[in-house]
């Protein structure tokens, strides 16, 4: 993808940075501009939690062309510990070892490349714990 | 607001239609609906499509669509919400007439998938592009996880959602439109490849070409068209949040339920007043999650449901007599007008083998990506 729209997410995908409503205390990842529970504009930038629970996931074995040299590969919607709640690539393990509620960690990883001569777009993967 | 019927229905065959091109299979389903209607002008008209900037490289299809079925210079514009696009198209000329700007609309719905684009990344555009598509997933991935998500929650199995597919694939085998007019049977769907556990390809609805058009009008020219009075009584349409890890309880389609309750609401009337209804089966466990969330049967139990049969054509609520996304086909921008047609083809008693008896009351539901947006019509034959 185009080098300013990466680069635009780096925060959240290398930092995790979340924003924090400062008036209802709810947090988006990633940041927004209003909140939509309490249509304040005010935030605080927060670091989110790196560990949570496996609240439900899959294995992909069908995949769009960027990632179908990683099938079969696994995702799961994973609630960190502070509540909120990401999608993310579960690695380092087999399907069959990956159940609901299982504790998970985020890692710094390889998500994509751009082809063969584009940049190598990194981010958070979990792992079972 | 006045009150809109619908006057004349018209669809192409769904499947892959190599030798007709986006332009050809919109003008052949529109002017089958304006024969069908027998009107000899138009004021405006609504074309929904997902994405044919994605799949042929052709935006501005309004304009485009207008100028091809011979109608420029009237108004036209496309109408886009993923896979709801065509039920939003209806919604938009439900109020150009309603409201008295237009007298005669045709709502159209369109998409041409099989040129060779990648189709899992032009669908995955419906989804957060960032924050899921960018990890990885993909469509059958996100109702893959809501199966799972489900059956963890309330005791369900791979085995109602193929109880899904082989019912709507039943209701296809009578359906002349259909793309996959074949019965199947449970195994067939539990044995299949899987594209995202548990989803297989027979959980899926396919990669179709296909189009739909209606034409929608005021009473007062449906009654001199001597036309069967066949009303939207209500129109209902909500959002949610786009990721699905960012929804308030990720088994909660909430568009569906307010799209359903402000729907009926209009409609002045209850779920158990509906006889029939076209859902959007993109996925098994979607048909599964969204009878729910139309209060046809309580939260939970839409699985038990489906296996006792009562969805089935001689069930308590037929879902999808005309085979459903699954069977019948789902390209994208159509779907919406396409549960449109089959509604009305019911109400006026012109569905042949597939005929629900005493058909009075009539719902359609369309939704786009994993349930950001839904849009719910009511039908009523008089």
């Amino acid at each position: 993808m185009p080098s300013p729209r990466y680069t635009r997410e780096m925060p959240q995908r290398y930092r995790l940075e979340a924003g924090r409503c400062k008036k209802c205390g709810k947090i988006y990842f990633p940041p927004r501009i209003v909140c939509p529970r309490c249509k304040s504009k005010e935030f605080e930038k927060i670091k989110l939690a790196d560990t949570g629970k496996i609240v439900t996931y899959t294995t992909i074995r069908v995949a769009p062309d960027r990632f179908a040299a990683q099938v079969p590969y696994s995702i799961a919607i994973v609630e960190l510990n502070d509540n909120v709640r990401i999608t993310t690539q579960v690695v380092d393990c087999k399907p069959e070892d990956i159940t609901i509620g299982k504790t998970v960690k985020l890692v710094f990883r390889k998500i994509q490349e751009e082809g063969a001569a584009g940049i190598i777009c990194y981010g958070y993967k979990a792992v079972l714990v | 607001m006045r009150e809109v019927c619908v006057v004349g229905i018209g669809m192409t065959k769904f499947g892959e239609l190599w030798t007709k091109s986006l332009r050809d299979i919109f003008v052949e389903a529109a002017l089958k609906a304006i024969d069908d209607a027998q009107v000899s002008k138009i004021d405006s008209m609504y074309v929904g499509s997902m994405t044919p900037g994605l799949f042929v490289g052709q935006e501005h299809i309004g304009a485009f669509m207008a100028d091809y079925l011979g109608v420029a210079p009237i108004p036209a514009m496309r109408i886009e919400s993923a896979c709801a696009s065509g039920g939003f198209a209806f919604r938009q000329g439900f109020l150009d007439v309603a409201s008295g700007m237009s007298d005669i609309v045709l709502v159209g719905g369109v998409e041409k998938m099989t040129d060779g684009a990648d189709v899992t990344y032009a669908l995955s555009t419906a989804a957060d592009q960032e924050y899921e598509v960018y990890q990885g997933i993909t469509f059958p991935g996100l109702y893959a996880m809501i199966a799972n998500a489900y059956f963890h929650r309330y005791n369900a199995t791979r085995k109602h959602l193929a109880m899904v597919a082989v019912k709507n694939h039943h209701n296809g085998t009578m359906n002349p439109s259909a793309q996959f007019p074949a019965e199947i049977t449970i195994d067939d769907v539990l044995n299949a490849t899987m594209v995202a556990d548990p989803i297989t390809v027979m959980d899926s609805s396919p990669v179709s070409d296909g189009a739909a058009c209606v034409i929608i009008t005021t009473v007062e020219t449906a009654k001199k068209l001597k036309k069967p009075i066949i009303k939207v009584i209500g129109s209902g349409a909500a959002t949610d949040t786009i990721a699905l890890h960012q929804r308030e309880d990720m088994l909660n389609l909430s568009a569906v339920h307010l799209a359903g309750e402000s729907a009926y609401k209009m409609a002045g009337i209850k779920p158990e007043d509906v006889n029939f209804a076209e859902v959007h089966d993109c996925f098994t466990i979607a048909e599964i999650c969204i009878i729910e969330e139309l209060g046809f049967v309580a939260k939970g139990k839409g699985a038990e449901f489906t296996e006792k049969g009562e969805t089935a054509l001689t069930g308590k609520i037929p879902i999808n007599p005309s085979g459903g996304l699954k069977s019948k086909g789902h390209p994208v921008g159509a779907t919406g007008v396409a549960q449109v047609v089959e509604i009305v083809e019911q109400l006026r008693g012109t569905a042949g083998k597939r005929q629900i008896k005493n058909a009075k009351i009539g719902l359609t539901q369309n939704m786009g990506g994993s349930g950001a947006s839904c849009v719910v019509h009511i039908f009523r034959t008089e």
